[in-house]
């Protein structure tokens, strides 16, 4: 909030300050758009099969195995890192989704019938939180053996408290509004009170959330997959790419480096989108704080 | 002599959402003398704060200044650059807030608060604007003014806490004082309060001041000069006298008109309309009901209930805020289940939660909030809002659904096309018909109406209770009317229940209970209301009722009779240690108090 709102034309100031915010998203955007059309046609783009042996030394360089080199097997590092974007960005995508219907489902009810099954809620996921999530997922899949199943529900199950907490405060703050209470009044269900009264007027900040958990959930297959518990192989996936190749640097070759590059492209370009999101969502708040 | 203030030909421009600029103020000029207080009056977006925050050259966020001057000491201030302006706030302008529970941080000290624009404009030691803080907090009545400063806002009462922000604006000692709707939130006790804190402030300090609400009634008290201000322009202007007594303009008396007359002239008003074969039939009784918030330990808010409504009747409930009315429409809604008491719906026994009723008898007894801004989800669309009551307890098909909106929408007084907009659409008196409508299309018996005109400008509020007995008159509905505002229950209910700190005091016609009113706490309320009259807020903190009972908070007690502590008649040794008896007066009027009806009724003559 400004005190000095008295400025010769508060409408240009605004768009200059919101356009610097806009050209890093539409870049973000792209780099983002770019990843996903990668992911979808990874088999077209691919000019290689995933496991296909192309050379006997390890780390080609670039030009004589593929465009970008060969990995540590001789096999192309193009072609790993785009069914790599498949695997990783494909594997957050259903992450994301699971957490956030389990997170979000289990938070609103939590939030609405308070009482006992709010605090039997959140009492168990503060006790699940309260385990550094990394160790929590390498013991979980560490005893139930490394599937991608298991790797999928360990890590959504985990997204699923970050985001638990997150929809149960947010629809705390909306249930206490007069027309959650009508709703009540008027013998409406708990359903219908989550998905038709509560929901609606969570979705920008839990849309702000999703694109934060989304590059959480790429950061920790990656993570998992680096320590050796993730994708297993020979599937290609940015985090694995990474550890495999690891030694290549010590050869001088950027083997490592460029699935490195994909996840923090990827990742930033998602914070980028954020940011411009709720900095747009801000604004439109206190557009209508001003009606 | 120059004055003070100049503002000479200010045009202000204002930008919705996505639209273009309008103007919003158009063409004003005024002025205000040293130790003048000037009252801004209109209904809201009449432009009368944009004007008020142009004397300190603050325009809102999406507004800016499109011409004009605003001379403050023969100094243009809209000329200033930002950094210039600063030291002129707070400092030689002051403002006051409509919200003080708003205007206050919750997490820092109150003394801290109230210092603060000596401190950041570095215009004394921290010592010192403790040292004049304590002094302020003392001339203000104040409780405890040694230690005030260092409370947190949440630790004090709402009447408190705006006097507060009258000491934190004259904190620096400024030359002009903003007080923009100071009082309107709050109950006519703690407005009177208030009101007579900053006159003694305005006074002590010789300030000059601006002051900006809709209620012609508290600006007769406190204002030297009037401005009716309509659509950012002036419609008229003089001296406070010929403005209350001589209104000329149209508007004006259209003000005027909107202020009812205190309850003395036309109490039992409502009376008259009730059809008396109808009033055998209750359908809804209340009997006994205490009830309270908190899950292991109950803190009581309601104690022992009861309440009688017959179809086609309007039953008010009154009391300050703290009184338990709220609770009372949640309890009968079934949103706060009792602890003990049953409630009645034409004859069967409701359970008390919500949950555990049927369909059919949620459907009789609906609510409408007091906040029409909160109470309509603002992601649905009108037609939704409307329509779901239809479709859930009528189970009424789509066409059939949006042919009924329309007819309810015609029902409340609104255009048919408001369907499809989105409640952020309209404005403050439109949400409260879209809730009314909404209540209204479940075609209840009873309709509980909790401080639905409470929150809005006097025209319109007085256009709400209009169609609400209108209302009335086509559909028979009965209604609980809950308000603290005496007046316009008076000129509407047919019975009149008196809450005070969760008990009934005083239950009965409405005439009976208000003409003459019997317990000494109805008669405070009573003489509370304030008048379209110059010297009423004098006169009335003479009274006895006033010396004994305004500046108190609603206490919530266990034993005795809970307004022991400001009853001018209280009995020391029995009335703060015996339960109130209930009297009778005569049939259907009872009155809660240890003192007998005769002797009440002689204290009616002395006054």
């Amino acid at each position: 909030m400004t005190i000095d709102a008295q400025v010769p034309s508060p409408v240009r100031v605004d768009k200059s300050r919101g356009s610097g915010f806009q050209t890093a998203a539409w870049i973000a955007f792209t780099v983002l758009l770019f990843w996903m059309l990668v992911a979808l046609f990874a088999p077209l783009i691919a000019p290689y099969g995933q496991g296909e042996l192309l050379s006997d030394d390890s780390f080609a360089l670039a030009g004589d195995v593929g465009l970008l080199g060969g990995d540590y097997l001789g096999r192309d590092i193009l072609t790993r890192v785009v069914y790599g974007a498949q695997m990783t960005l494909g594997l957050a995508a259903i992450i994301t989704v699971i957490g956030f219907a389990v997170g979000i489902a289990l938070g609103f009810l939590a939030a609405v019938s308070g009482g006992i099954v709010d605090t039997v809620l959140s009492r168990s996921i503060d006790a699940v939180m309260a385990f550094p999530s990394i160790m929590l997922a390498l013991i979980v899949i560490a005893s139930l053996g490394t599937s991608l199943e298991v790797l999928v529900l360990t890590i959504a199950a985990i997204e699923a408290t970050r985001v638990f907490r997150v929809s149960r405060a947010l629809a705390m703050d909306i249930g206490v509004m007069d027309f959650v209470e009508v709703a009540r009044a008027r013998g409406e269900g708990l359903w219908w009170i989550m998905r038709r009264e509560i929901f609606p007027n969570a979705t920008g900040p839990l849309a702000a959330e999703v694109g934060i958990r989304f590059t959480y959930a790429i950061l920790f297959i990656s993570a998992l997959s680096f320590l050796g518990l993730g994708v297993q192989p020979p599937n290609a996936d940015w985090g694995s790419m990474v550890r495999e190749n690891l030694q290549g640097l010590l050869f001088g070759s950027f083997a490592p480096l460029i699935p490195a590059a994909a996840i923090a492209t990827v990742t930033f370009s998602i914070n980028l989108i954020v940011d411009w999101f709720l900095h747009k969502s801000n604004r439109d708040i206190s557009d209508e704080i001003l009606q | 002599m120059t004055a003070l203030l100049e503002i000479d030909d200010l045009w202000v421009e204002g930008r919705p959402p996505g639209g273009d600029f309008q103007s919003i103020v158009k063409g004003v000029s005024l002025s205000v003398n040293r130790g003048e207080v000037l009252a801004l009056i209109g209904e809201s977006g009449s432009g009368k704060s944009t004007i008020c925050l142009a004397a300190l050259a603050y325009a809102r966020p999406g507004c800016r200044f499109a011409g004009g001057k605003v001379l403050l000491e023969g100094q243009d201030i809209l000329a200033l650059e930002a950094e210039d302006r600063r030291p002129l706030r707070g400092a030689k302008v002051a403002y006051v807030a409509q919200s003080a529970a708003a205007a206050f941080n919750p997490a820092l000290t109150i003394g801290r608060q109230v210092t603060e624009v000596a401190r950041t404009h570095g215009l004394m030691s921290a010592a010192d604007a403790d040292r004049r803080a304590v002094e302020t907090y003392r001339s203000l009545d104040l409780p405890m003014p040694e230690q005030l400063g260092r409370l947190y806002p949440h630790q004090v009462s709402g009447g408190q806490l705006q006097r507060l922000m009258a000491a934190m604006a004259v904190s620096c000692d400024p030359m002009l004082l903003l007080l923009d709707e100071p009082t309107t939130a709050l109950d006519v006790t703690t407005q009177i309060e208030v009101l007579t804190a900053f006159k003694a402030v305005i006074k002590q300090h010789n300030s000059a001041a601006i002051y900006v609400t809709h209620d012609l009634s508290v600006v007769a008290q406190i204002a030297d000069r009037i401005i009716v201000l309509n659509d950012g322009m002036i419609m008229e202007q003089g001296t406070t006298q010929q403005i209350v007594e001589q209104p000329t303009h149209d508007y004006t008396k259209k003000l005027m008109m909107a202020v009812r007359p205190p309850p003395r002239s036309t109490a039992g008003g409502g009376t008259a309309r009730t059809d008396p074969s109808a009033s055998t039939a209750p359908v809804l009784e209340v009997r006994g009901i205490t009830a309270g918030y908190g899950r292991v330990k109950k803190k009581i808010v309601l104690r022992d209930v009861d309440l009688t409504v017959n179809s086609r009747q309007v039953v008010g409930v009154i009391g300050e805020s703290g009184c338990g009315k709220s609770t009372l429409a949640r309890v009968i809604s079934g949103l706060l289940p009792q602890v003990s008491g049953e409630i009645v719906h034409n004859g069967t026994v409701l359970a008390p939660a919500v949950e555990k009723r049927s369909k059919s008898e949620i459907q009789s007894i609906q609510i409408v909030f007091q906040m029409a801004d909160v109470a309509l989800n603002p992601r649905q669309r009108i037609r939704d809002i409307i329509g779901r009551p239809l479709e859930f307890y009528m189970n009424m098909g789509a066409a059939a659904r949006r042919e009924r909106v329309g007819e309810l929408l015609e029902l409340v007084e609104l255009p048919r096309e408001f369907a499809t907009r989105f409640p952020k659409e309209l404005s403050g008196g439109e949400k409260q018909r879209v809730n009314l409508a909404r209540a209204l299309a479940a075609e209840p018996d009873v309709i509980l109406c909790d401080e639905v005109a409470s929150s809005l400008d006097t025209v319109v509020g007085a256009a709400i209770i209009e169609l609400l007995k209108d209302l009335q008159e086509k559909l028979g509905v009965a209604y609980v009317f809950i308000s603290h505002d005496l007046s316009t229950v008076a000129s509407f209910a047919d019975e009149i229940m008196v809450l005070y700190a969760g008990r009934v005091v005083e239950r009965g016609p409405t005439m009976d209970v208000l003409s003459p009113p019997f317990h000494p706490y109805t008669r405070l309320l009573l003489s509370s209301v304030p008048e379209i009259r110059q010297g009423w807020l004098e006169d009335v903190m003479k009274t006895r009722e006033a010396i004994s009972g305004i500046s108190r908070e609603v206490e919530l007690t266990e034993v005795g009779c809970p307004f022991f502590a400001r009853c001018p008649l209280a009995i020391v040794g029995t009335c703060d240690t015996l339960p109130a008896p209930l009297q009778q007066t005569k049939v259907g009027h009872l009155v809660a108090c240890h003192r007998d009806i005769e002797d009440l009724a002689g204290e009616i003559i002395q006054h």
